[in-house]
C-alpha cells in the first residue's frame, strides 16, 4: 500500500479514500461522496460536538465516534449507516425535539431550520418522549437581536462564533445540566452586554432561537398610513442576496427586481444606500488626504460597519480618534433624506418615514444611537434586515423572480460601481483608492480593479504608490480586516506599533465586523457558509465591472448635492450632517462611559 | 529523642473530627499530664484507620487494642485502668487491632480482619505530619532507590509497566503506558496531575489516603515527574476535603524543606514541585479532561477526545492525570519492585484495591484487600454481613456510575476482568449494600437525580436524557408509570451510552440496565400498582 506521511488511507462505507492526515471522519466521508448527518456541526466553525447525530461505527472499536471531531486513522473501516446508527440518530433527534419548542409555523426559521430538516428527513415521531421544555422568557433587551431560549438546542454555535470568530465574548453557556442556557454577563441580556449586534449568532443558529428584532409590522403600518411619505434605501449587499431566496442563483444581482418589489410593497420613494456610499468616499477620502497633509492621526480606519464601531468603542476605545468621523452610508442617507430631499420636494420632514434595508442587525442599533438625529428627527426610523424584506415580499405574494426591472429615484438613487462593492470585504478600501488616486494624481488609475484588497483572506494588506503632483510619490500601506477576530489581531499589531515607534506602518485600514463584509452580514438569509458569502461578493464585483461609472467622484448626483446643498466635502454642513463622534463603552454592560471624540474635532478642513 | 513505653494513636479523619476527636485528645493529654505519664506515653495523631461510623477511635500500642465510641468522659477510666494498671476496662468498647500481621481476632469486628495494606500501610499508624516518622517508617524509599540505583526515567516507567499497575479511578488504564505516552509526546513542559476530586457517591478512599499518608502522594508524583520529564505537578483536591488539603499542603511544605521537592530534588539534578488546586464541587471534574479545563480556570466541561491529555493536556502540553490510589501504589512498586507488586492480586489486575463498604452492613468502612477478593468476602467478612440480621438484596458497586449486583452474583471476584465479564465495573471501589427492605426503584431514582444534577449539559444526549430518565423514575416511584416506561428508560440509557460525549453520560446505562435486568419485578410492581390504583 502506498502511504505517505501526510495522507491517510481508509475505508468509508466500502469506499476507499485517501485524505490528508488530520482530516475528520466527516470531511473524509464527504470526499468519499458520503454525507454523514449532522446538526450542531457547521463547516465554518470549530466543532462543539454537542449533538451526537454524526456518530459512526469504526471496526474494532466498541465506542461510537463523532465524525465531526474525530480525525481519521490509517486503515480504519468506518460505517456511517447501519441499523444501530439509524436507530440511535432517530432517537437522538426525538430526544432533542422533546426539549425544543416546536412552533414551526410561527418561527422565523421555518423552512430554513436545520433541526426541522433533519427531523423531517429521518421521519421521527414527535411523541416518543415526554415534552420537557422549561418556559424561559425571551431576551428582548437588545434592539438588534432577540433570543428565544425555548427553541435553543444548546448546540453552542452562537457561543463559538461570538467568542472564536468575532472575539466579542458577549455570550457563554451558563448553568449546568438540563438548565444549560446561553447567557450574558450576569444574565442581564444581550442589550446590556458587550454584544456588538453583529448578528453572526443569528446567521449560524441552526434553529430559530436567534433572530433579528423584527420591525416589519412598524414598516407596514407606515406604508399603509396615507399621511406618511415612506422612503427606502437598500444597502449594496441587498441586491445580491435576494436571488437565493427566490429560486435564482446564489450571487445573482437583482437590483431592478429589488426596486420593483419595494415599489410594489408601497414605498413612496425608492432610493439607494449606494448613493451615500459614493458620498462616503468623497467625505472619507477628503478626511484621509487631509490627515496625510496635516499630519493627523493615522491610520485612518473606516467607520461604515456599526458592529465594528461598537466593538471599537468597547475593546479599542483608544482607536476612537483614528476612526473616520464619517457616519455610515445608512446614517448619511438618513440625515440627508429628512433635510436635502425633504427641502427639494417641499415635504415636511416630520411626515417622512425613513426605512433602510440592511444585511445587518447592528444597523438597527446604529439607527437608534442618540447621535443619529442630526436632521432634527431620528434620521433612520426603521431598519429591516434582508430576512425581513424577504418575509415582506412573501407576505405581499410578489412573484419576485418574474418582476419586471425598475429603477430608483435619481436624486438619492444614482450610484457608481465603487459604491456597489461596499458590500464586499475590501470594497470600501478599493473605492477609496480609486477616488483618492484621482484626487491626488489628477487622473484615474490605469486599472480600476484593485485586486490586492479583494478576496476572503482574513487580513489583506498592500502598498500603493501614488505619484501625487503636490506631495510627491506617496507609498501608502493599507490593510483590510473582516470579522472582528481579524480586526482584533490587526489592531493589536497597530497598537503595538504605535506604542513602540509612535506610528503605524499603515495609513488606511478598512474594518468590517462580519466575515466577508456586508454580504456576510448578520441580517442575511439563514444557512449560508463562508463560501456563499464569497459568491455574493463576486456578484457585486461583476456589477461593478459592468458599470460605465466606477469611481465615486463621477456620480452626478453626488456632484449635484455638493453644488446645491453641502458645498464641498468636509464642509461645515457636511460635518453637521454626515460626521459623528465616538464613546468609550463598558465591557460588562456595553453602556457609554465617556465621549472619546467630539464632532468636528477631528477635522481641520474648514 | 525519648523512648515511650506506650503510644496512643488518634486517627483523625472527617468522621472522627465530627465525632469530637479533638476534645477527646485534649482530655487525654491533660489526664496523662496530671498523672505524670508524659515521659512514658505519647499521643500521636494519625490518618484514618478505615473504620467509619464508630465515633472517636483510639489505638493503644504496642498493646494492639483499639477503643471506639470514645467520649471525653471515658478518658479518665482509660488512663487509670489501661495506662496505669495495665488492664483493658471492659466497660469501654474495644477490640484487638492489627491490620498488618493479621493477628487473631478475638471478636467479630469486620474491618479489623487481616487486610493487605499497601497504600494504606502508614495511614493509620504514622503521624502524617511528622516528617521523622514518615521517613523512619519507609517514606520516600522509592525515591531513594531511584537516586541510589541511578535509575533512568525509562527504567522507572519500565518498572511501573512490569508491575501491571492499572488506573484506580475507574477506567483501569495501564499506568506505565500512560506515563510512557506522556514522556514520548513532544512538548516543552509536561505535567503530572493527581486527580483527588473524589466525587463518586459512597467513595472516600482518596480522602483517607490523603489524610493519612500525604507524603506517599508527594513521593509518587515526584517519581512520576522524574519518569515523564515533568517539572510541575498539581494535586486537584475536592474543595470540601478541608483536612486533605491541609495535610497535603503541610506535606508539600515539609518535602520542600527536606529537599524532596524543589529545583534540585535530592541533589539528583532534576527539578520538581507541587501545587494544590481546589475543586469547586462538580462531579464532572473527576473526568480528566473536565478537570484540566477547571485547572485552566475554565468551566469544567469535558473536552473532545482525541487529542488525549497524554499528548495535549494541561495548557495543551503532555499531561498524565492519575488517581490518588493509583499514585499511592507507585512508591512501593519502585522501592520493592514490580515482582513484589505482582505477588498480589490477579494476573491482569495486580496489586490491592481499597474498597469503601457502606450501606446496610454491620461494619461500614474502608478496607484494602488484594484484587480478586470475592464480593461475598467484602460484604460478609469485612463488612460483618447485612446489618440487623436481615437478608442481602443487592450491592451497588462503583458508585452512581456503577451496577447493582443481586445475591446470585455475590461470588464475583473484585478485579477488572471478572467484573467486566459480569457487565459490572470496579469503578471507584464503593460497595453499597442494600438489605431486603431497600427499594431498588428508590435507589435508582436517587442515582438518576444525581446524574441530572451533575450532567454538565454540554451534549444533548446527556443534558436531555438525564432529565427524561429522572422524570420516568419519578413517575414510577409515584405510581404514575406505564408499562412502556421501562423500555423507554433502557432505550434512553442505551442512547446515552452510544452518543454521550463523556463517561458521565455513557455510564448511566450501568445502574439503569442492571437495576431493570436484575430487579425487573420490582419495577413492574410499581407499574402494576398504578394500573390497579387507576382501576379503583
Amino acid at each position: 500500500m502506498n502511504m505517505s506521511n501526510s495522507t491517510v488511507q481508509l475505508h468509508i462505507d466500502g469506499h476507499q479514500v485517501e485524505v490528508a492526515a488530520g482530516t475528520t471522519i466527516l470531511d473524509a466521508a464527504k470526499q468519499a461522496g458520503v454525507q454523514v448527518p449532522t446538526l450542531c456541526h457547521h463547516q465554518n466553525l470549530s466543532p462543539t460536538a454537542s449533538c451526537g447525530v454524526c456518530i459512526v461505527e469504526i471496526e474494532g472499536s466498541p465506542a461510537l465516534k463523532r465524525a465531526c471531531c474525530t480525525p481519521v486513522e490509517p486503515g480504519q473501516k468506518i460505517t456511517t449507516n447501519s441499523q444501530q446508527l439509524r436507530g440511535l440518530r432517530k432517537s437522538l433527534v426525538e430526544l432533542i425535539l422533546s426539549n425544543h419548542a416546536v412552533e414551526c409555523p410561527t418561527c422565523a426559521s421555518n423552512g430554513k431550520c436545520e433541526l426541522q430538516d433533519l427531523a423531517n428527513s429521518m421521519g421521527v415521531e414527535f411523541d416518543r418522549f415526554e415534552k420537557v421544555v422549561d418556559k424561559r422568557p425571551n431576551d428582548t433587551t437588545s434592539v438588534s437581536i432577540s433570543r428565544e431560549p425555548n427553541k435553543c438546542i444548546a448546540c453552542g454555535r452562537c457561543v463559538t462564533v461570538c467568542n472564536e470568530i468575532q472575539t466579542v465574548n458577549a455570550i457563554t453557556m451558563s448553568d449546568r445540566g438540563f438548565d444549560v442556557a446561553v447567557g450574558t454577563f450576569f444574565n442581564e441580556g444581550l442589550g446590556n452586554s458587550s454584544c456588538v449586534n453583529c448578528g453572526q449568532c443569528t446567521v449560524f443558529c441552526p434553529t430559530g432561537a436567534l433572530r433579528e428584532r423584527s420591525e416589519t409590522d412598524s414598516v407596514w403600518n407606515a406604508i399603509l398610513d396615507p399621511k406618511k411619505v415612506v422612503v427606502v434605501q437598500e444597502a449594496p449587499a441587498i441586491r445580491v442576496s435576494l436571488a437565493e431566496e427566490f429560486g435564482l442563483d446564489m450571487g445573482e444581482v437583482t437590483v431592478g427586481k429589488m426596486y420593483a418589489a419595494l415599489k410594489r410593497l408601497g414605498f413612496d420613494y425608492v432610493f439607494d444606500t449606494n448613493f451615500t456610499a459614493d458620498l462616503t468616499i468623497l467625505e472619507e477620502g477628503t478626511e484621509l488626504i487631509d490627515r496625510v497633509k496635516t499630519g493627523g492621526k493615522l491610520p485612518l480606519i473606516t467607520s461604515c460597519s456599526p458592529g465594528w464601531i461598537k466593538f471599537m468603542e468597547t475593546y479599542f476605545p483608544d482607536f476612537g480618534e483614528y476612526t473616520s468621523t464619517c457616519k455610515s452610508p445608512q446614517q448619511m442617507f438618513g440625515a440627508l433624506v429628512k433635510t436635502y430631499f425633504a427641502k427639494e420636494r417641499g415635504i415636511d420632514p416630520a411626515d417622512v418615514v425613513s426605512v433602510s434595508i440592511m444585511p445587518c442587525t447592528a444597523k438597527k442599533f446604529e439607527a437608534r444611537r442618540p447621535e443619529m438625529r442630526d436632521s432634527g428627527f431620528q434620521d433612520v426610523d426603521y431598519v429591516l434586515t434582508t430576512r425581513e424584506l424577504v418575509r415582506m415580499i412573501k407576505e405581499a405574494r410578489l412573484d419576485f423572480k418574474n418582476l419586471p426591472e425598475e429603477s430608483a429615484t435619481d436624486i438619492m438613487g444614482a450610484y457608481t460601481g465603487a459604491a456597489t462593492i461596499f458590500g464586499a470585504t475590501g470594497g470600501v478600501m478599493e473605492a477609496a483608492i480609486r477616488s483618492a488616486y484621482y484626487l491626488l494624481v489628477g487622473q484615474s488609475l490605469a486599472n480600476l480593479d484593485v485586486k490586492i484588497v479583494r478576496g476572503m483572506e482574513g487580513i489583506k494588506e498592500g502598498t500603493l504608490s501614488i505619484p501625487s503632483k503636490e506631495l510627491g510619490t506617496l507609498d501608502v500601506k493599507v490593510a483590510v480586516a473582516h470579522g472582528l477576530g481579524n480586526a482584533r489581531k490587526l489592531l493589536d499589531k497597530v497598537r503595538r506599533q504605535i506604542a513602540e515607534t509612535g506610528k503605524s506602518e499603515y495609513a488606511f485600514i478598512e474594518i468590517m465586523a462580519c466575515p466577508g463584509g456586508c454580504v456576510g452580514g448578520g441580517g442575511q438569509p439563514y444557512g449560508c457558509t463562508i463560501a456563499d458569502r464569497a459568491r455574493r461578493g463576486e456578484g457585486l464585483y461583476r456589477e461593478d465591472a459592468g458599470m460605465a461609472k466606477r469611481q465615486s467622484h463621477e456620480n452626478p448626483e453626488v456632484a449635484r448635492i455638493y453644488k446645491e446643498f453641502l458645498t464641498s466635502p468636509g464642509s461645515e454642513k457636511s460635518h453637521q450632517l454626515l460626521h459623528t463622534c465616538y464613546w468609550e463603552r463598558s465591557i460588562q454592560s456595553g453602556s457609554c462611559l465617556e465621549l472619546k471624540t467630539h464632532k468636528h474635532a477631528a477635522s481641520h478642513a474648514h | 529523642m525519648s523512648i515511650y513505653r506506650t503510644h496512643i494513636l488518634v486517627p483523625i479523619d472527617e468522621g472522627t473530627v465530627q465525632a469530637g476527636v479533638f476534645e477527646v485528645k485534649r482530655t487525654l493529654e491533660r489526664e496523662i499530664r496530671e498523672r505524670g505519664l508524659e515521659g512514658e506515653v505519647r499521643v500521636l495523631e494519625t490518618g484514618t484507620v478505615g473504620i467509619v461510623g464508630k465515633g472517636v477511635l483510639l489505638a493503644v500500642y504496642p498493646d494492639r487494642i483499639y477503643y471506639s465510641g470514645m467520649r471525653p468522659s471515658d478518658v479518665a477510666l482509660l488512663v487509670e485502668e489501661h495506662l496505669l494498671k495495665g488492664r483493658v476496662p471492659s466497660s469501654l468498647k474495644h477490640a484487638p487491632l492489627d491490620l498488618q500481621d493479621g493477628a487473631k481476632v478475638l471478636h467479630r469486628t469486620g474491618l479489623t480482619l487481616p487486610q493487605k495494606r499497601v497504600v494504606l500501610d502508614k495511614a493509620w499508624k504514622v503521624a502524617p505530619d511528622d516528617m521523622r516518622e514518615v521517613l523512619a517508617s519507609g517514606g520516600y524509599a522509592g525515591l531513594e532507590r531511584i537516586v541510589a540505583d541511578r535509575m533512568t526515567p525509562e527504567a522507572v516507567i519500565d518498572e511501573v509497566k512490569k508491575s501491571g499497575l492499572r488506573g484506580r479511578g475507574g477506567a483501569g488504564f495501564p499506568t506505565g503506558l500512560k506515563w510512557e505516552l506522556t514522556r514520548n509526546s513532544p512538548g516543552g513542559r509536561k505535567y503530572i496531575i493527581c486527580n483527588a476530586d473524589e466525587g463518586e457517591p459512597g467513595t472516600f478512599k482518596d480522602r483517607l489516603i490523603l489524610e493519612g499518608d500525604p507524603h506517599r502522594i508527594v513521593e509518587a508524583m515526584t517519581i512520576a515527574g522524574y519518569a515523564m520529564g515533568a517539572t510541575k505537578g498539581y494535586v486537584y483536591i475536592r474543595g470540601e476535603y478541608a483536612l486533605s488539603i491541609e495535610r497535603m499542603q503541610k506535606a508539600i511544605d515539609q518535602a520542600r524543606e527536606y529537599g524532596l521537592l524543589g529545583p534540585d530534588v535530592l541533589e539528583h539534578g532534576f527539578a520538581f514541585d507541587l501545587e494544590i488546586k481546589k475543586g469547586a464541587g462538580a462531579y464532572i471534574c473527576g473526568d480528566e479532561t473536565a478537570l484540566l479545563e477547571s485547572l485552566e480556570g475554565k468551566r469544567g466541561n469535558p473536552r473532545i477526545k482525541p487529542p488525549y491529555p497524554v499528548a495535549h493536556g494541561l495548557w495543551q502540553e503532555p499531561t498524565s492525570v492519575n488517581n490518588v490510589e493509583t499514585l499511592a501504589n507507585v512508591p512501593g512498586i519502585i522501592a520493592r519492585g514490580a515482582g513484589w507488586f505482582r505477588t498480589m492480586g490477579t494476573e491482569k489486575s495486580s496489586g490491592t484495591k481499597v474498597f469503601t463498604i457502606l450501606g446496610h452492613v454491620e461494619h461500614p468502612g474502608l478496607v484494602e484487600v488484594e484484587m480478586g477478593t470475592p464480593l461475598r468476602e467484602l460484604v460478609f467478612s469485612y463488612g460483618g454481613g447485612v446489618s440487623g440480621g436481615r437478608k442481602f438484596k443487592a450491592a451497588l458497586l462503583g458508585g452512581a456510575s456503577g451496577v447493582f449486583l443481586p445475591e446470585g452474583l455475590l461470588d464475583v471476584r473484585m478485579d477488572f476482568e471478572s467484573l467486566k465479564e459480569n457487565k459490572a465495573v470496579l469503578g471507584s471501589g464503593a460497595v453499597l449494600v442494600m438489605d431486603e427492605d431497600a427499594s431498588i426503584v428508590d435507589m435508582l431514582f436517587s442515582i438518576l437525580k444525581f446524574f441530572a444534577h451533575e450532567s454538565c449539559g454540554r451534549c444533548a444526549p446527556c443534558r436531555i436524557g438525564t432529565r427524561q430518565l429522572l422524570n420516568l423514575a419519578w413517575k414510577l416511584r409515584r405510581g404514575k408509570g406505564r408499562e412502556t416506561d421501562l423500555d423507554t428508560m433502557l432505550r434512553l440509557a442505551e442512547l446515552m451510552c452510544g452518543t454521550a460525549l463523556c463517561p458521565l453520560g455513557q455510564s448511566v446505562i450501568m445502574p439503569v440496565r442492571s437495576a431493570i435486568e436484575y430487579f425487573r419485578g420490582e419495577f413492574e410492581a410499581c407499574v402494576k400498582k398504578t394500573t390497579e390504583e387507576a382501576r379503583v
